[in-house]
């Protein structure tokens, strides 16, 4: 199947290794990402709280560019999936706001008419693909390999009915058919606190060290991710919170489309695991299986 | 912290400014899907016990709304809850009555933006000020300039700290030299105006 691709500013930049990772999935799954012709920033979080029109209008140009290329989207940040599946809800649901936003999309050329489904790739992978399909690709198994699956706050809530709200299984049923084994993690949806670790850091530095307490004391190898920006708060900050807390954590954070990559056969380099700031090696922990 | 209505000469009678925040707010909870489930609240404090950070609000979640019922609308604006909440939607998905908790503190932090109540050198605002000046500008965010223009606003000290952070993420082809833009920038900045303009027009009640 063929999909429009919404990378996103983290893909490009700090999360370049989800981006690599996800084309390498999708490429050996043999489907094809159409990345959107230029795309625009989604508005993120704070553009939401500021100005609703504003915010609108700058999120649905990426869905009326969609739109005309006739595909599904597929948005792997979550607060990039978040705000776009959120602009299609409120637009479909007020009509003075449609009007609103396409009156300013009319100005260069371009309308919104809701055609248009906002997808996350983990989503897609087991509802399109199927975990039997990806298992029987596999060409190395995930055996011996513990994963805490940290599915963050912004995919699972609310009204996307993506998976349960508390207790979301589609990592864990993915990495399990791959081999790994799942480690108990009751913070898999708790926030990391998002933004505020730049703008209070006491109150975000506390929030990841709760989460990486609760991998660690499951004896977690590495803990596995869909959000950037979870992504490089538990990973770029966990020196701090080391200094802070007195904690010795060594956690590697990891994209869940790296591990499934390096299950379909992918190298360090092709899945960005060689961007880790946390030194990980998968090809230790897991043996190649005999095909 | 609560200051109240008590400098109105009628009791019960909501003074001018209260009276323009309330309705402001009102009209913009009626553009959240779900948002009239306001009225439904019935001050459980379910949120207040979800939420990963009410333990440093100043008022909590449940609060807010009770503030809300009792007209201290500018109580609200003024604390710092509204900042704190890092969007996570706990308080959204667990409540009972179906409350948008979230949706109405996004309301209330535009509401305080727009009337300027906070203090000058506040991060959050300093922080989404800009990166709307760069998403409006490069039509993209631009990770290390969101940053620089942070803490030059306000702590430029606490630049120095995050030069070892740059460095490593530097190192591992992780952060951009240069920002990128989008192509077609003018567009952009046409449909953006056009925004502004529709953002202050109300249409009459059908």
């Amino acid at each position: 199947m063929k999909y429009s691709y919404y990378p996103g500013c983290s893909l490009e930049a700090s999360a370049k290794g989800y981006d690599e990772s996800v084309h390498y999935v999708f490429n050996k799954l043999g489907q094809e990402l159409k990345e959107i012709d230029d795309w625009n920033c989604c508005g993120a979080t704070y553009y939401m709280a500021t100005k609703e029109t504003i915010s609108l209008v700058i999120s649905s140009r990426n869905l009326a560019i969609a739109e005309k290329q006739g595909l599904d989207i597929i948005a792997p940040c979550s607060s990039c999936y978040t705000i776009l599946y959120k602009t299609n809800t409120i637009l479909k649901n007020n009509r003075i706001l449609r009007e609103k936003v396409n009156q300013a999309l009319r100005k260069v050329g371009l309308e919104y008419h809701l055609n248009v489904k906002v997808r996350h790739p983990l989503e897609v992978l087991i509802n399109d693909i199927g975990i039997d399909t990806i298992a029987s690709k596999a060409k190395r198994t995930l055996e011996g390999l513990k994963i805490a699956q940290y599915y963050g706050c912004q995919i699972v809530r609310p009204e996307r009915g993506l998976d349960d709200k508390d207790d979301p299984k589609m990592m864990d049923s993915l990495c399990s058919a791959l081999g790994a084994e799942n480690v108990y993690f009751p913070m898999k949806t708790e926030c990391c606190g998002g933004m505020l670790m730049t703008t209070y850091p006491d109150v975000g530095l506390g929030l990841n060290k709760k989460i990486l307490e609760c991998a660690h004391e499951n004896e977690a190898d590495i803990i596995v991710t869909t959000c950037p920006l979870c992504q490089i708060n538990l990973e770029a900050y966990q020196n701090k919170i080391n200094k802070k807390y007195e904690t010795d954590f060594d956690i590697p954070i990891l994209f869940f489309t790296q591990i499934i990559g390096h299950s379909l056969g992918g190298t360090s380099r092709e899945l960005g695991l060689h961007r880790s700031l946390i030194p990980v090696d998968l090809e230790k922990t897991t043996r190649e299986e005999l095909r | 912290m609560t200051k109240g209505n008590d400098h109105s000469p009628i009791p019960g009678l909501l003074d001018e400014k209260e009276k323009e925040l309330r309705n402001s707010f009102l009209l913009q909870v009626q553009n959240i899907p779900g948002g009239e489930s306001i009225k439904k609240c019935i001050q459980c404090g379910t949120c207040t016990a979800t939420c990963p950070v009410s333990y440093t609000m100043d008022i909590t979640p449940r609060e807010i709304i009770a503030l809300f019922r009792a007209k201290e609308i500018d109580t609200i604006l003024a604390s710092r809850t509204i900042w704190i909440c890092a969007s996570c939607y706990s308080c959204t998905v667990r409540c009972p009555q179906g409350v948008k908790v979230t949706d109405i503190i996004y309301t209330l932090k535009r509401l305080a933006l727009e009337n300027e109540i906070f203090p000058q050198k506040f991060p959050v605002y300093a922080l989404s000020n800009s990166f709307v000046w760069l998403v409006n500008r490069l039509g993209l965010s631009y990770e290390p300039g969101l940053i620089v223009s942070y803490y030059l606003k306000t702590n430029p000290f606490k630049l120095l700290g995050m030069f070892p952070m740059f460095i490593k993420l530097a190192l591992k082809g992780r952060i951009g030299f240069f920002p990128k833009k989008i192509k077609k920038t003018k567009n952009l900045s046409k449909m953006l105006k056009e925004a502004e303009i529709l953002e202050n027009i109300i249409p009459m009640q059908q």
